[in-house]
């Protein structure tokens, strides 16, 4: 932040360094620190419109952790949030683990992330590798219609697919495939920027050098933007990880541990929020709501450090 | 080692475009060619043709005969990756790959056609590496990015790569245009030790260059913007740039073009 404030300073000094041709007399100058003055004014003011804009768009964001971390930090300290379920605890109980909503979600997401992303590297590498003419810009499109379906919408989709037309029963799996509906898109468009990214040098580097096609992709291209494709990877499961409509629609949660992704009700972190929401009213159940919340935030943060550390070993050396 | 290069009436295209016309010339084994001319007057393109670059391109292709030896570059048979192992090529700008070091960027084209044996590896890195005179700057740190060295280092490295695989020919597309005098001295240099092993084929814009380092020179013009770039002529270097057949061949060289 500072930086972009101090980069503005040598603009202010510009007036002093015109060249001796153009160089104002006495009156002239006079008559130019007018513009000078109104411009020193627009600098006031874009550098407080700015700096208002900053800490506006920070308070939400101190507030939501703020409030999550203080109304659920001290269940996290308790050893059985990790290791218990929420078996036999009704609402009005407090008490109770997290760890089968902890273990859906990583499953879930987990599974999520098996069948999307290499579909969505695969596509973004034909889209920027491979695809002329129509074929590429039908499934160009197709992913841009993809990425602004709702969460909601995809969960039906699935709902008549695999649940009204092909009679399977609601299960962890179907609401993992409308989360691949969701994730596919996110992953296809953040790959297609980082491949786009490599220089065509390279590209050509490697033909010149007798490499076929196919390896000069892999060993190449997909291996100099290989830090931005994790970092895209890990926003995609970022992305679906706190997504709630799919759930609601095709995985009823459970209190129970169940770690079939195929059968019967499935737990999950964010319908474990939303099971407690609807007692909100009760101490223990409000508790057990910001608890889940926050370990929610820590799932995605932490595997935010995992996806840095990865890049950074991956990452071009300099 | 080192073959000669027959192209017999080459035209090529960028899609309905026509860039180069009706070039026909013979490329000695053995010997550095240079080719010179305005910019746009297709030398870049006529020489990306000699290996099959062009291809890279979308809608590039070419009309009439290149033959390397016996064989005919485009020949329904002929794969553009085997040509491409045959005729390396070094472009304007040193393009190590980023995110490999020094030895894997000159053993790059030997393992991505799978050569995996460490000690031929190690043999090859080393002679390639002496043979583009960079082995006693980098041999202590063989294991350090190729993106790290300098400008012209680079450009030596990139001339190390393209001449492990071994190449029988080898096209230099303005290899010293981002490099300063010393560097620049160091590649011509290269470039003279080099051809005793290759037959070397250089575009350039510098034509002080091409009369120090090339045997013989083509000069490329075109009529008019938009018209096709052709070849004016080719011959011995000294005779291009002492005694011209071609009236435009004299102008450009002394400076009266355009």
């Amino acid at each position: 932040m500072s930086t972009a404030t101090e980069r503005r300073v040598p603009d202010d000094d510009a007036v002093v360094d015109t060249p001796p041709g153009n160089r104002p007399g006495r009156e002239a100058l006079t008559e130019m620190s007018n513009p000078h003055r109104a411009r020193a004014i627009k600098d006031v003011v874009a550098r407080v419109v700015m700096w208002a804009s900053f800490a506006l768009a920070m308070i939400p964001l101190v507030w939501i952790l703020a409030t999550v971390v203080l109304k659920g930090v001290h269940m996290l300290a308790s050893p059985t949030w990790w290791t218990g379920n929420q078996r036999n605890i009704n609402s009005e109980d407090f008490g109770g683990g997290a760890r089968h909503a902890i273990e859906g979600t990583l499953q879930m997401v987990g599974f999520t992330a098996l069948i999307a992303v290499p579909i969505g590297i695969l596509t973004a590498v034909y889209l920027v590798e491979y695809g002329r003419g129509h074929l590429a810009r039908a499934i160009s499109f197709t992913v841009d219609i993809l990425s602004g379906v709702p969460s909601i919408v995809a969960a039906l989709f699935i709902y008549a697919v695999w649940v009204t037309a092909f009679g399977f029963s609601r299960s962890g799996f179907a609401a993992s495939l409308a989360l691949v509906l969701l994730m596919i898109p996110v992953i296809v468009r953040s790959t297609e920027e980082m491949l786009k990214l490599v220089p065509n040098e390279l590209r050509e580097a490697s033909y010149a050098l007798g490499v076929p096609k196919w390896a000069t992709v892999v060993k190449i291209v997909l291996r100099t933007a290989f830090s931005g494709i994790v970092t895209g990877v890990l926003l995609g499961i970022a992305r679906v990880m706190g997504e709630t409509a799919p759930l609601l629609i095709l995985a009823p949660y459970t209190k129970n541990f169940q770690r079939d992704l195929f059968n019967g009700n499935f737990p999950t972190l964010p319908m474990m929020i939303n099971n407690d929401r609807l007692d909100i009213g009760l101490a223990a159940a409000a508790e057990r709501m910001w608890a889940a919340a926050l370990t929610l935030i820590l799932l995605v943060l932490l595997l935010n450090v995992i996806g840095r550390v990865i890049a950074h070993f991956g990452a071009v050396k300099k | 080692m080192a073959k000669r290069i027959d192209v017999s009436d080459l035209n090529v295209y960028y899609g309905g475009f026509k860039a180069v016309e009706g070039v026909s010339m013979t490329v000695e084994p053995r010997s550095v060619t240079a080719f010179i001319g305005p910019s746009g007057c297709g030398k870049s393109t006529f020489l990306r043709t000699l290996n099959r670059m062009h291809e890279v391109i979308p809608g590039g292709r070419v009309e009439g005969k290149v033959m390397l030896d016996d064989q005919d570059l485009y020949a329904a048979s002929m794969d553009p990756v085997t040509v491409r192992r045959t005729v390396g090529m070094v472009f304007q700008r040193p393009n190590p790959f980023p995110t490999m070091s020094i030895y894997d960027n000159v053993a790059a084209g030997l393992r991505l056609n799978g050569v995996k044996n460490k000690k031929t590896l190690d043999g090859i890195v080393e002679q390639s590496l002496k043979g583009a005179n960079l082995w006693t700057e980098v041999k202590d740190r063989l294991s350090k990015p190729g993106a790290g060295l300098s400008g012209g280092q680079q450009q030596r490295l990139c001339i190390a790569r393209a001449i492990a695989v071994q190449p029988q020919v080898l096209l230099m597309d303005e290899p010293c245009s981002a490099l300063d005098p010393i560097s620049t001295l160091a590649i011509e240099d290269l470039v003279n030790e080099l051809k005793n092993d290759f037959t070397i084929v250089i575009v350039t814009h510098n034509m002080q260059q091409a009369a120090r380092v090339s045997d013989r020179t083509a000069f490329f013009n075109l009529k008019a913007t938009g018209e096709p770039g052709r070849l004016v002529e080719i011959d011995d270097t000294t005779r291009i740039f002492n005694n011209p057949t071609e009236q435009a061949t004299e102008d450009y060289i002394s400076g009266r073009f355009g």
